[in-house]
């Protein structure tokens, strides 16, 4: 069972409730696809960690061979290559690794070489294994690192919790492409109901069951609540607004440890796995 | 000797474009016939790279002299490979600049910045 924790901003709590369910669920596996800024490690500081790198590939060209016939400057759209003075010029970090230019070279001036973009690091933290994908600063996407990630857990049997980007562009989509349910966390903000919205946009697209979870929720009137309400949105889920809360996850610790808290997050995948059973008989 | 300036608009009294790679126009003068041509910049409106397309649009212009506000890092390099020389322009117009330069009073263009990409330029 594949869950996506995902949401339409920073800050909102996916990598809080993704931590908190995969420590919760004791057997599983958590994915941190934040590549630009893993932090669920700092939660789980996982131990026997196994480090690999992260390539793409991008062209690399033979001057001696090459003719000069731009055809590989003609045909990329993202103005990778020049041809200046019989000299073809490759820029890397424009490059989006498609192969094209090295497909319709007539004199087999290019080939390909590996350019590495960050790693992964996977870890052991009690009875999870914790997944890191890392973009190194500087690389323009980090969307191989997810690829990457994907397939190492494609054959996951053990429930396994994705620890999405921000945002719904096309990292998010790499990321939640294998979920069997998405975990839409928004807080109840102006701003927050604006980009809950945007992800609900990418889930219906993707055809994903979801459902919603409201994190910093105060007694007051909840934006959140009212438009899932009105639209027949599953809340699977209130986290409360609470100073203890929030010093015990800024301590690095995992709230679901702590008695106060480890009822919630229970209760949150009970919740999650019931609506991905119920989805599966509604839909075989 | 060609000389080639980003342009807003297909007229002289046209300010000198602000963005390099991304200006709808570059005007072409050659100073042996006096005569000048404004050619579309096909870069403007790609996705990505733009500086490096419209570096490529210029050189295969066999411009010698480039007279830009700004220009990108990417762009530098391709002109690196030809013997294209980059000036500063001032405030005004593209025959206000096209003078200046004649006339001696531009300086070369020595900061290149990287690239814009949608946040920030000013």
């Amino acid at each position: 069972m594949k869950f996506a924790v995902l949401s339409g901003k920073g800050g909102t709590g996916k990598t809080l409730v993704s931590v908190n369910l995969a420590a919760v669920a004791k057997d599983s596996v958590y994915v941190d696809c934040d590549v630009e800024e893993p932090n669920g490690h700092l939660y789980f500081k996982p131990t026997e960690i196994e480090t690999e790198t992260v390539a793409i590939k991008i062209p690399i060209v033979d001057e001696d061979l090459c003719l000069g016939c731009r055809k590989c400057v003609d045909f990329c759209k993202f103005n990778a290559l020049a041809a200046i003075v019989n000299k073809l010029l490759v820029f890397d970090d424009i490059c989006h690794s498609c192969g094209g230019c090295i497909m319709l070279c007539p004199s087999n001036a290019l080939t390909e070489k590996d350019k590495v973009i960050g790693e992964i690091k996977t870890g052991i933290s009690e009875e999870v294994k914790v997944i890191s994908g890392i973009l190194n600063t500087g690389e323009a996407s980090g969307i191989p690192i997810i690829k990457d990630l994907m397939k190492k857990t494609a054959n996951e049997k053990r429930m396994t919790l994705i620890d999405c980007p921000p945002g719904s562009a096309c990292i998010v989509m790499e990321s939640i492409q294998d979920a069997d349910y998405c975990i839409l966390v928004a807080e109840p903000t102006v701003f927050g109901l604006h980009n809950l919205q945007l992800v609900l946009q990418l889930v219906k697209l993707f055809n994903k069951p979801y459902g919603v979870v409201i994190n910093k929720c105060m007694e007051s009137e909840n934006l959140i609540q009212t438009f899932c309400i009105e639209n027949k949105i599953k809340v699977l889920s209130k986290i409360p607004f609470e100073s203890d809360l929030g010093a015990i996850n800024s301590d690095g610790e995992i709230a679901a440890k702590s008695e106060k808290y480890n009822g919630l997050f229970s209760e949150l995948l009970q919740a999650v796995v019931k609506e991905v059973e119920h989805e599966t008989v509604t839909h075989s | 000797m060609k000389i080639a300036i980003p342009a807003d608009e297909k007229v002289l009294a046209s300010d000198v474009c602000m963005s390099f790679g991304r200006a709808p126009y570059f005007y072409i003068y050659e100073t042996l016939t006096k005569m000048g041509d404004f050619i579309e910049n096909e870069a403007a409106n790609s996705p990505g790279g733009a500086g490096v397309k419209a570096a490529q649009i210029v050189a295969d212009s066999h411009a010698d002299i480039l007279i830009t506000p700004r220009c990108g890092e990417n762009a530098a390099e391709v002109f690196k490979a030809t013997a294209l020389q980059i000036y500063k322009s001032k405030n005004g117009s593209i025959s206000d600049n096209l003078n200046a330069y004649l006339d001696d009073k531009l300086s070369k263009l020595e900061n290149f910045h990287a690239g814009f990409h949608g946040v920030g330029g000013n």
